[in-house]
């Protein structure tokens, strides 16, 4: 049952989220979720034209379809959409994941997101395996774009990808592009000078429950889409469990609150850019 | 060679990797876009499955369906020890029968509750918690009463059989669909138990059994 809880962050409210995997809306059925506590009702008609509506107003919704997703603004939205390079290459496959919901804050699904340290434990055989479990400094920026850049990530992986037919130190990029969206740039195991591109869109359903929806931007090459997605599932089924016994279910913005270590070093910026940009909902906020 | 028609995701196919897995048997897998492509409910494969379910295993011109009738299928023709499905124990084979049905009950409840919260099935949540409550509590009964009997099993054997494969999944992966197990804790103690039956395995949800300790 979600929480009804109110949210204030301006920049949330006037911004885009994903709200529902446009594949998987079903004709003639309208769809319900909810974004930011709020009930919205779906409506898609045979024409492929789509109406959002809130159940409590029945006020209609800014609502525009992108990447095969449905993306809705509770409030005046202030920016576009995040542009997608990758996904003007024509080489590549450009897939829904498949959403899932997790019982957990949003902010809780991005950092985790961003986390190389629980591949071995979580991701055992795929991500990672002991004894390869130290992860190695890397660099953290905040980009003139405003984003938190993660680089020079590297992890030994013993199947990396659906295609990698045996273990190695996988190259990776992370960079969290607005407070519920990350995304995942990873080398790619045959054109090694090119990276597969994974954006998280995470729909903020309320503070303490959140929808995952995974886009994939893969190269093409050796690989079929059903295939990219599967592997997805696959592992991001293995993160589910543990996300949803974090406790607390809201991501606490207090340094103090956590301890992190030095493998945590995005993560201490992403808490810290959180806070420095007033975003509380999902989040407990720092006291001063 | 076995082929499975298979989801990672689905505890109904994870019976089946794990019953081979268990016997030690080699098998390829077609994985089936269930989510979101729903591909089970696709022209090519209705033609394997007019039900549009899965798992779907064929074997030497042998297509079947159920994930319960498959586990029949492997244990009596790929186990030579006899114990997953003994052949010759009638009482036995009526024990495990019995609870095949209930592991389809579970599908019907802890499943489908599981579907609603992480996939968005359209059903009634607090009907299928519910449910799934009430045949964890029998089970919990009956095996709290077989662990005063020394009964480490669901059946009545010293050994486990396709009855605690069948069962397994869907309780292992309850919490998934707002189902805690505090309340079970026979039930806790005969998952590890499954955990620690040589060749198990997990899928994505499922964890293994931490080292063992000496009581």
């Amino acid at each position: 049952m979600p929480m009804a809880t109110h949210c204030s962050d301006r920049v949330l409210l006037n911004d885009w989220h994903v709200v529902a995997d446009g594949s998987a809306l079903p004709a003639n059925v309208p769809f319900s979720t909810c974004l930011l506590g709020v009930d919205l009702s779906i409506s898609a008609r045979n024409d492929g034209a789509i109406r959002i509506v809130r159940a409590d107003t029945g006020a209609r919704v800014n609502s525009v379809q992108r990447y095969g997703f449905l993306w809705a603004c509770l409030g005046k939205p202030e920016r576009d959409i995040l542009y997608i390079p990758e996904a003007d290459e024509p080489d590549r496959h450009l897939v829904s994941g498949g959403s899932i919901a997790v019982k957990v804050s949003g902010l809780r699904a991005v950092e985790n997101f961003l986390d190389m340290g629980h591949f071995p434990f979580i991701h055992t055989g795929w991500l990672g395996e002991e004894p390869h479990t130290e992860v190695v400094p890397y660099k953290v920026e905040i980009t003139n774009q405003d984003e938190v850049l993660a680089t020079e990530c590297k992890f030994y992986q013993p199947i990396a990808s659906p295609t990698a037919r045996k273990g190695m130190i996988v190259d990776y990029i992370y960079k969290v592009i607005r407070p519920y969206t990350v995304a995942l740039y990873k080398s790619n195991p045959l054109q090694k000078d090119r990276l597969d591109v994974i954006t998280l869109f995470v729909q903020p359903v309320d503070e303490e429950n959140c929808v995952a929806h995974p886009y994939l931007c893969y190269l093409k090459d050796g690989m079929d889409a059903a295939t990219v997605r599967s592997f997805m599932q696959l592992i991001f089924a293995q993160d589910k469990p543990i996300l949803e016994n974090q406790v607390p279910k809201r991501l606490p913005l207090d340094p103090r609150a956590e301890t992190p270590i030095r493998a945590d070093a995005v993560s201490v910026y992403y808490r810290r850019w959180l806070r420095d940009r007033a975003v509380t909902y999902g989040a407990i906020p720092a006291h001063a | 060679m076995i082929t499975l028609y298979d989801y990672e995701l689905s505890g109904n196919c994870y019976k089946l990797r794990l019953m081979m897995s268990f016997l030690g048997i080699g098998y390829k897998t077609v994985p089936v876009d269930f989510y979101p492509g729903r591909e089970h409910k696709s022209e090519w494969f209705l033609k394997l499955n007019p039900l549009g379910q899965l798992p779907v295993l064929e074997d030497d011109g042998l297509l079947l369906r159920d994930a319960q009738a498959i586990l029949v299928y492997l244990a009596s023709k790929y186990d030579p020890s006899n114990r997953w499905y003994p052949r010759d124990n009638p009482a036995l084979l009526g024990e495990i029968s019995q609870w095949l049905a209930f592991a389809d009950g579970i599908t019907g409840t802890a499943s489908a509750a599981r579907l609603h919260d992480g996939l968005f099935y359209e059903l009634d949540i607090d009907a299928a918690r519910v449910g799934a409550h009430r045949l964890f509590r029998i089970l919990d009964e009956h095996l709290w009463f077989g662990e005063q009997e020394g009964r480490d099993w669901i059946c009545s054997a010293n050994h486990p059989t396709i009855a605690d494969v069948a069962c397994f999944p869907y309780v292992i992966l309850s919490e998934e669909g707002g189902i805690p197990r505090q309340d079970y804790p026979a039930i806790r103690r005969w998952c590890d138990r499954v955990k620690r039956i040589k060749g198990f395995i997990v899928m994505s949800g499922v964890f293994p059994a931490g080292p063992a300790k000496a009581a």
